[in-house]
């Protein structure tokens, strides 16, 4: 019945390459964070100004982005818009699709951030002289990246999982697609994965204990 | 000079001021007591444009605060004003909570806005603490501090709501006798509080706030000592 015999040797001799995936995935997962960051400050926004249409485009955002599956977002990303004559790389449409999901949640997580934030922060910042935009920026941002500093981690580790789902529009140059392209070649589909699996699980360790170093560093008050 | 003339405020239905007319000069210090609800914090948050008002006008050095063509932002930086609750920015030190508005909004430079800064801070008694955390500060040094970052702004004007009524007892002398030390400094304060004693020191004109109306105002050695108004005298009763 158990009759698979393990050739570690074999997948081992793949690592290399798998690492090049890792660092591709890395990318993927950090510019998608740092773009998603961007966008969801400006949905924050969109939801707080006075336009109704820039609250509905917001709103619609981050219920898509929240209530349907990551893999139906990147598949939108590369085969959706396709059907438009849009064509997007296998990078860039799961560069989007995670871009949006994070945007999506970073949102409500920023949100809630700032509810948390007494309205006389920004008053006293107005008594002083400062403009809205410029008390917004100098000291309600600073006060909601702290509080969501927890969820936007989370969220980073997610974005770096989320690029597993890369191989649907032929990512093949992330870790998991590498994984994959390397099993089909190999056949090694136990060790292949499980190798990868060690290699995610320090990825998003690293970028959890690299978090709690950097709030403790950022956050003293 | 504030000239206040004829404000009527109005939240939805609840009119909370109902024509007000008050004078205040150059180096006057004025204080504006009466019951909770009367409308007297009101009345501050409208001088330096935090709230609108419904009709009437109010002038601050000729200027109409509720005029659309009026910088409300410019204007701000001749009023200072310090609330009840002190609002310290958590997420900056002492010395950086000061320094903020002076950089932004006036576009100064760090060594001369940590100099005004200090020296502020050194005046209001905190001089040991610039690069501490609000957070490890107390009531009383924290309200200070809000005091110190209203005045790096070199206001021309300085509002006081209620700044000791959040405070525990024993800290609010320390606050009052920062006040002090500006009306003696010759600056020009509407001070909203309930702290009678303070009011009869340091003001030279009282008001009395009932109801959205100023019932009455004077000389304290008046108010305090021949109330004219009925409602004046049943409240200075019952808070003795």
């Amino acid at each position: 019945m158990f009759d698979y015999t393990f050739q570690w040797n074999q997948a081992l001799a793949r690592l290399p390459r798998m690492l090049d995936g890792a660092v591709v995935t890395l990318e993927v997962a950090v510019l998608s964070m740092l773009i998603g960051i961007v966008f969801a400050m400006i949905l924050t926004l969109m939801r707080l100004s006075d336009s109704r249409p820039l609250k509905a485009i917001a709103a619609t955002w981050i219920e898509i982005a929240r209530n349907t599956p990551a893999l139906l977002q990147i598949y939108m990303a590369h085969f959706g818009v396709a059907s438009f004559g849009i064509h997007f790389s296998p990078f860039t449409s799961l560069l989007i699709g995670i871009t949006f999901n994070n945007a999506g949640y970073l949102a409500e997580n920023f949100r809630g951030a700032l509810k948390a934030i007494p309205d006389t922060q920004a008053r006293a910042g107005r008594s002083l002289g400062m403009s809205s935009l410029q008390s917004f920026r100098y000291i309600i941002v600073p006060q909601m990246l702290r509080i969501s500093f927890l969820p936007m981690t989370n969220q980073m580790v997610w974005a770096v999982l989320m690029t597993s789902l890369g191989v649907t529009v032929g990512m093949n140059t992330d870790l998991y697609g590498v994984t994959q392209d390397l099993n089909a070649l190999t056949f090694r589909t136990f060790e292949l994965f499980a190798i990868a699996a060690v290699i995610f699980y320090i990825i998003t360790k690293i970028i959890t204990l690299g978090a709690r170093l950097i709030a403790s560093r950022l956050f003293r008050y | 000079m504030i000239e206040i003339q004829n404000v009527h405020k109005s939240f939805g239905q609840l009119e909370v001021l109902k024509g007000i007319d008050l004078t205040v000069s150059k180096g006057e210090v004025v204080t504006v007591i009466g019951g909770s609800g009367s409308g007297k914090s009101t009345l501050l948050t409208c001088i330096n444009g935090l709230e609108p008002i419904n009709s009437g006008k109010i002038l601050v050095d000729g200027v109409e605060v509720h005029a659309k063509s009026t910088n409300v932002n410019a204007l701000r930086q001749k009023i200072g004003i310090v609330f009840q609750q002190w609002n310290a920015f958590p997420h900056l030190t002492v010395i950086e909570n000061v320094i903020l508005a002076p950089r932004k909004v006036l576009g100064m430079g760090k060594a001369e806005a940590e100099a005004i800064a200090e020296k502020q801070l050194r005046h209001v008694g905190l001089g040991d603490k610039l690069t501490t955390y609000p957070s490890r500060l107390s009531g009383g040094q924290q309200q200070r501090m809000a005091i110190a970052r209203a005045l790096a702004m070199s206001p021309d004007y300085m509002l006081f709501d209620e700044v000791t009524s959040a405070l525990d007892p024993q800290l609010v002398g320390e606050v009052l006798e920062t006040l002090k030390m500006l009306a003696e400094e010759g600056m020009t304060m509407i001070c909203v509080t309930h702290e009678m004693g303070f009011a009869r020191d340091v003001s030279n004109r009282v008001a009395y706030f009932h109801k959205g109306i100023m019932a009455e105002i004077g000389a304290p050695a008046q108010l305090f000592g021949d109330p004219q108004h009925p409602e004046t005298r049943s409240f200075l009763a019952s808070v003795r």
